[in-house]
C-alpha cells in the first residue's frame, strides 16, 4: 500500500512549523469549524469515535471512548495533558510531528480540549527534546497572537491556555499516572488504577492524557470526515499512523501508512530494504517493550493492532527496529534488560529486583560467563514480574526476555553454554593442579 | 558563593509558578534554572529551591535524585551524551564509544582533566532514524561516523 500523507505531508513543506505556512495549507480550518459552528462536546466525541482513531502512544485505547469517560457534571477544572515524553527505545515519530507540524498538534489540542471542556492544557515534553520544545513554544505564541489559543478563541468566548512542562530524564514518566505525578512536582511514580485519570487525574481533577500523534490526527478526522479516516485502515484499527523505522535498513525514517499494511512492504519498499543486501533476522515491531518477531513472522504479519496481537506481539509505539543476519540477539536483549533495570522506578519489588537480576544475568552471559541454568532462571524471573506490578513497565521488561529466548533459543544456549564450558574447564584445571 | 538568584531570576520563578495551581509543580523548571545558574545541584541549592517553593529540602532532594538530567556533580564544558540503546547499538554505537574514550582518555562518567569534556552513555534519545546519535549539551548530532566524531570534537573550543 502506498504511503498516505495526512500528518507527514507537513514533513515535506518548507517552514510548515510557522503559522502562516500551516494556514496556507489549510491549517486551523477544523478547529475554526468546530468552534464557529458551535459543536457540542458530544458531537466531537462521536465523530472521533466513528473514525476508529486509537491511542498511538502505545496502548491503543480508542480516543473518542476515552474522552467520553470524563464526567460531564464535574464542577471545577478539567485538564487535557499531551504525552510528549517519547522515550520508548526505537520511537521518534512524535519528535517529527512537533518539529514539523506543531500547529497540527495545537489544533488537535483545541478540539480535544473543547470536547471535555478543559481550559488548561499541559504538554509534557521529555527534557532532551530541546528543538521540539522551542518550536512548540514559538507555535503557542503565534497561535495566541492569532487568537486561536488563549482567551476567547476564534472570538467564541472559550479560553484554552496551553502550558509546556519539561521532563528531566526518566522513561517511566511516559506512563500516564507517573507523568501526572511528575507534572504535580513529584517523582515520576506510577499509581494504581482505578481511579482512572479521566475521573481523578491531574491535581485530582478529571484529566485526559493523549499522545502527540493521536491528537494530531484529530483535525484530520474532522476535516476529512470520520468515514474517510476509518476507511483507510482495517476493521477496528482506524486510519493510518506514523511508523518509525530504524536499525539495519537503507532508509530509516518515518513512514505514514494505512493500518493493515504488510510489514514486508514497510521494510523492503518504503524503508529501502536491508542494508548491504543482507537478510532479515528479526524485528521489534513497536518499541523495545513489544515481543520480538522472527524474520518469518515479520514477512507475514500486517501492521495493525489485531494482526500483531494474533502472534502475541503488539504494535506499541510503532517504532520498528529492524535487525539483519549479523545481529547478536544476546547483546540486544542484554541492552534492553539494562534499560528496564535502569528505568524501573523501584516501587514494586518484582520489577525493581527482577529487572536488576535479569540485567545482571544477561551481562554475565554476554561476557562469556553464563550457565545453562541462566536461561531458565531468566524465564522464571520474567514470569514472576509479569502481571504483578503497579504499572505495565514490569510487563514491558518481561516480554522481550521471554520472546527473545523463546524465538532465538539456540543462539542464547550457545552463548550461555560457552560460559558453562569455561567454568567447567577452569574447575578441571584447578583440580589438575 | 551565597546561593540565591538575582532579582531577574526570582521574577522568572514567579512566572514559572503561575502556570500551575500549586507552587510545587514548578520544581522542575526551577531546578533547571538553578542548574543553569550554579552549574549543578548541591545540597545548598536544594535548600534554596526548597525555600522558594515552600517545600522541605528532603522533598527537593528526592526529586533531584529521581531524574537523570539534574546534575548532582560538576560536568565539563561539553557534556557528551552518547546513546547506546538498541537502534544505535545496531548502527555502531560501540565503536564510537571506544573512539571517544580513546581520544579523550576517559571512561564513561568521567571528565577530562582540563574540565572540557564529560562522557555519558544515555538511553534512547528519540532520534533513532539518525543512529548512531549523541547530544553535546543541548544539541543533537546524528548519523555519526568515527571521522565525523573526530572532526566534531576537534571543532569544539
Ligand atoms: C512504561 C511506559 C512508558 C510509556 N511511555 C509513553 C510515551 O513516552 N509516550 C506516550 O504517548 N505514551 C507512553 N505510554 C503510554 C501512556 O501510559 C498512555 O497510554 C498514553 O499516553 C495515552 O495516550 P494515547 O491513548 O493517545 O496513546 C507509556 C506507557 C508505559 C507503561
Ligand atoms: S512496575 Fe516497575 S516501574 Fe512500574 S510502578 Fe512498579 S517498580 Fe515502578
Ligand atoms: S536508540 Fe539511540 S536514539 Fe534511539
Amino acid at each position: 500500500m502506498p504511503q498516505v500523507k495526512l500528518i507527514s505531508r507537513f514533513f515535506e513543506i518548507e517552514n510548515s512549523h510557522r503559522l502562516r505556512v500551516y494556514e496556507e495549507n489549510g491549517g486551523y480550518s477544523a478547529a475554526r469549524k468546530v468552534v464557529t459552528e458551535n459543536w457540542e462536546p458530544d458531537k466531537i466525541i462521536n465523530t472521533v469515535k466513528a473514525s476508529n482513531l486509537r491511542g498511538l502512544g502505545g496502548a491503543g485505547f480508542p480516543a473518542g471512548v476515552k474522552w467520553g469517560f470524563v464526567p460531564k457534571d464535574h464542577e471545577g477544572p478539567k485538564y487535557l495533558v499531551v504525552n510528549a515524553d517519547e522515550s520508548e527505545p526505537g520511537t521518534f515519530k512524535d519528535r517529527h510531528v512537533m518539529i514539523n507540524a506543531p500547529h497540527l498538534l495545537l489544533e488537535g489540542v483545541i478540539i480535544a480540549a473543547l470536547s471535555i471542556a478543559a481550559k488548561d492544557v499541559y504538554i509534557y515534553i521529555r527534557g532532551e527534546y530541546w528543538e521540539a520544545y522551542h518550536v512548540l513554544e514559538r507555535a503557542i505564541k503565534e497561535a495566541e497572537k492569532a487568537g486561536y489559543l488563549g482567551k476567547n478563541i476564534f472570538g467564541s468566548g472559550h479560553s484554552i491556555k496551553v502550558h509546556i512542562h519539561r521532563g528531566a530524564g526518566a522513561y517511566i514518566c511516559g506512563e500516564e499516572t507517573a507523568l501526572l505525578s511528575s507534572l504535580e512536582g513529584f517523582k515520576g511514580w506510577p499509581k494504581l488504577k482505578p481511579p482512572f485519570p479521566a475521573v481523578k487525574g491531574l491535581f485530582s481533577m478529571p484529566t485526559i492524557i493523549n499522545n502527540v500523534e493521536t491528537l494530531s490526527y484529530v483535525p484530520i478526522v474532522i476535516e476529512k470526515g470520520p468515514e474517510y479516516f476509518a476507511g483507510l485502515g482495517v476493521e477496528r484499527s482506524g486510519g493510518a499512523r506514523l511508523f518509525g523505522v530504524s536499525g539495519h535498513v537503507n532508509r530509516p525514517g518515518v513512514y505514514e501508512l494505512p493500518l493493515g499494511t504488510p510489514m514486508r512492504e514497510l521494510i523492503h519498499e518504503h524503508a529501502g530494504g536491508i542494508r548491504e543486501g543482507r537478510s532479515l533476522k528479526a524485528v521489534i515491531p513497536g518499541g523495545t517493550s513489544c515481543p520480538v518477531l522472527t524474520a518469518e513472522e515479520a514477512e507475514k504479519v500486517n501492521l495493525d493492532f489485531d494482526s500483531l496481537a494474533e502472534i502475541d506481539s503488539m504494535l506499541g509505539s510503532a517504532g520498528v527496529i529492524v535487525m539483519d543476519e549479523t545481529t547478536d540477539m544476546v547483546k540486544v536483549l542484554c541492552r534492553i534488560c539494562k534499560f528496564y533495570s535502569f528505568e524501573s522506578c523501584g516501587q514494586c519489588t518484582p520489577c525493581r529486583e527482577g529487572t536488576g537480576w535479569m540485567a545482571r544475568i544477561m551481562e554475565r552471559i554476554v561476557s562469556g560467563n553464563g550457565h545453562y541454568q541462566d536461561l531458565d532462571d531468566l524465564l522464571d524471573i520474567a514470569s514472576m514480574i509479569g502481571g504483578n506490578t503497579i504499572c505495565p513497565l514490569g510487563d514491558a521488561a518481561a516480554l522481550p526476555v521471554t520472546s527473545f529466548i523463546k524465538k532465538f533459543r539456540d543462539e542464547f544456549e550457545a552463548k550461555a553454554s560457552a560460559g558453562s564450558i569455561t567454568a567447567a574447564s577452569s574447575r578441571l584445571s584447578a583440580e589438575e593442579l | 558563593m551565597s546561593v540565591s538568584f538575582p532579582e531577574k531570576d526570582r521574577k522568572l520563578v514567579e512566572e514559572m509558578i503561575r502556570h500551575y495551581p500549586h507552587k510545587k509543580s514548578a520544581i522542575g523548571d526551577v531546578l533547571y534554572l538553578a542548574q543553569k545558574h550554579f552549574g549543578y545541584i548541591t545540597p545548598e541549592v536544594e535548600l534554596y529551591v526548597a525555600s522558594l517553593l515552600d517545600l522541605p529540602a528532603s522533598y527537593v532532594h528526592q526529586v533531584v535524585t529521581f531524574y537523570s538530567m539534574y546534575l548532582k556533580k560538576p560536568v565539563g564544558k561539553y557534556l557528551i551524551m552518547l546513546c547506546d540503546n538498541v537502534s544505535c547499538l545496531l548502527c555502531g554505537a560501540e565503536d564510537l564509544l571506544g573512539r571517544i574514550k580513546e581520544k579523550l582518555g576517559i571512561e564513561v562518567g568521567e571528565t577530562t582533566q582540563e574540565g572540557k569534556f564529560t562522557l555519558w552513555t544515555v538511553e534512547c534519545l528519540g532520534a533513532c532514524e539518525q543512529a548512531p546519535v549523541m547530544m553535546i549539551n543541548d544539541k543533537l548530532y546524528g548519523n555519526l561516523t568515527p571521522d565525523k566524531l573526530d572532526r566534531l570534537l576537534d571543532s569544539l573550543e
